[in-house]
């Protein structure tokens, strides 16, 4: 196994072990979201008609919001007793370790949506007209693109005063097309107006020009001192 | 800086004026509109200067980011060059053009690209990239609010809305929002640790806007077809009158980033002298 690859097997297990133990992050994420699913319910009339038109940017409002609770606390964690500096000071390589974090927040954030996909067609009254399984690659491509960069866009804020806002204010506008085209896409099959093809191709080039960058210039971030 | 500031200051007001005089009471009245359309001898100007200064920020970054790195400083090299030559190859190998775009203009924007990144990078040494794209950012917001200000001010009586989510619109707005948050990161970041993570903010804001235009290019579009270069048609008067405008808001906007540029070194200057004399101050109680 080369070295890159055991950094991030041991930082991806050390980060899914505390958070079996604690469930800090699922338990926050899983409240908030919850809270946004009722608290819409209520500044609309959810028939099936109207959710099937606003679901779509509901859903991603409510599983973005909910990703930065979790985001927040990624970096946050290893600041205690300076982890991050003892990280920085060893040879390892920087890639790794944000590939590590990031694939755990994706696995937090897809567990989340997971449980909360089911409260959504509940409470709303969700059915799909257009091809239903392709909600799926839309959930994939979606989650990595908020969780990439807001994995990226965390560790940048780590080095800001009053860090827990600064990584909203910088993660949601370079969001902008991707939650755009998740909505988009997310709409157009619940809808079975449109095909979501042009959305997920668009998902899918974000995702890949956004993990060059992050890949690229990480090292530059964990290390700007 | 001193002497020179103060006429160039005056000789700005005074074009600033003439392009005011030439806009309002020069250019002919359009015919459909009437004297709502000036407003478009400010609105374009500074769409475009605002554009022009996001552009240096981004080019200013990457010079930033490379620099001390000589792998990447020369790959960033190659790759400015390599835009400026597809631009000029683009020209003849893609014959017939999509419509609205004129070969002459691809060519003079590829170019424009290369010379502008080859001009930072012999003037400006490693740390002043730093305060070029703090001040361009800057400037560079001032005149997008300007766009995003005159533009519902036009649309009102025209469109009958002040705003509507379109491409250009939409796409403006999210380029203001994202330069906005490159300030305020700068704003809350401490000092040592800015210049890098802001750099690397910028370049994704950069990397952001192609992909903010295509994913709004669906949407139906309402914004009048750019009549510059575009295939709408304009008196050659207005055109006069509309670049007169640009030159002046370039001049002032070049004269704002030069004052800003100073201050910002200066205040750099002021503060390295602070923590110098702290650290000598021990010191000289010993003594």
């Amino acid at each position: 196994m080369s070295t890159s690859l055991k950094i991030t097997s041991a930082t991806l297990a050390k980060d899914i072990r505390l958070e079996w133990r604690s469930k800090d992050a699922i338990n926050s994420m899983l409240f908030f979201a919850l809270l946004v699913v009722v608290i819409f319910s209520f500044s609309f009339d959810p028939t099936a008609e109207e959710s099937r038109r606003i679901a779509g940017g509901l859903v991603w409002v409510a599983f973005l919001f909910a990703a930065v609770v979790a985001l927040n606390q990624t970096w946050a964690r290893e600041l205690r007793n300076h982890v991050l500096d003892a990280y920085r000071v060893s040879p390892a390589p920087a890639n790794p370790l944000f590939l590590a974090k990031a694939l755990g927040n994706f696995l937090f954030v897809a567990v989340l949506e997971a449980l909360m996909t089911p409260l959504f067609i509940m409470f709303y009254r969700l059915r799909a007209l257009g091809p239903a399984w392709q909600l799926i690659p839309v959930a994939a491509l979606g989650t990595r693109a908020l969780v990439v960069n807001g994995t990226f866009f965390a560790a940048m804020s780590l080095r800001t005063r009053n860090r827990e806002i600064m990584l909203p204010l910088l993660l949601f506008p370079i969001s902008i097309p991707a939650l755009l085209a998740m909505v988009n896409a997310t709409q157009n099959i619940l809808t079975g107006d449109e095909s979501a093809r042009f959305w997920i191709v668009l998902l899918g080039t974000y995702d890949v020009v956004f993990t060059i960058a992050c890949l690229l210039l990480f090292e530059t971030v964990l290390d700007a001192e | 800086m001193k002497r020179a500031f103060p006429i160039l200051a005056v000789l700005c007001v005074a074009f600033l004026g003439f392009a005011t005089y030439e806009g309002l009471f020069v250019a002919p009245t359009e015919r459909t509109m009437g004297d709502v359309q000036r407003i478009f001898y400010y609105h374009v100007p500074s769409a475009w200067t605002a554009f022009l200064l996001f552009f240096l920020n981004f080019i200013a970054s990457i010079q930033y980011l490379v620099r001390g790195n000589d792998f990447a400083d020369r790959f960033a090299k190659w790759v400015a060059v390599l835009v400026g030559a597809a631009g000029c190859i683009a020209v003849f190998a893609i014959k017939p053009m999509p419509a609205g775009i004129e070969p002459s203009s691809v060519a003079t924007t590829a170019l424009a690209i290369t010379g502008l990144y080859f001009l930072i990078r012999k003037y400006f040494p490693e740390e002043r990239t730093d305060v070029l794209a703090l001040v361009t950012a800057e400037v560079g917001v001032v005149f997008c609010t300007v766009v995003l200000v005159t533009g519902p001010l036009w649309a009102r009586p025209v469109w009958g809305i002040w705003w509507t989510w379109d491409i250009r619109l939409t796409s403006t707005l999210v380029l203001w929002l994202i330069y906005v948050s490159y300030l305020v990161l700068r704003r809350f970041s401490t000092s040592g640790q800015t210049p890098s993570v802001a750099a690397a903010l910028a370049v994704f804001g950069a990397l952001d806007v192609p992909l903010v235009y295509f994913s709004i290019w669906v949407f139906r579009t309402q914004h009048p077809q750019p009549v510059i270069g575009g295939g709408g048609s304009i008196d050659p008067r207005m055109l006069h009158v509309l670049l007169i405008n640009w030159l002046a808001f370039l001049f002032f906007a070049a004269l704002l980033c030069w004052a800003r540029y100073e201050l910002e070194i200066f205040q750099r200057q002021v503060e390295e002298t602070h923590v110098l004399e702290s650290l000598l101050e021990p010191e000289n109680k010993q003594s």
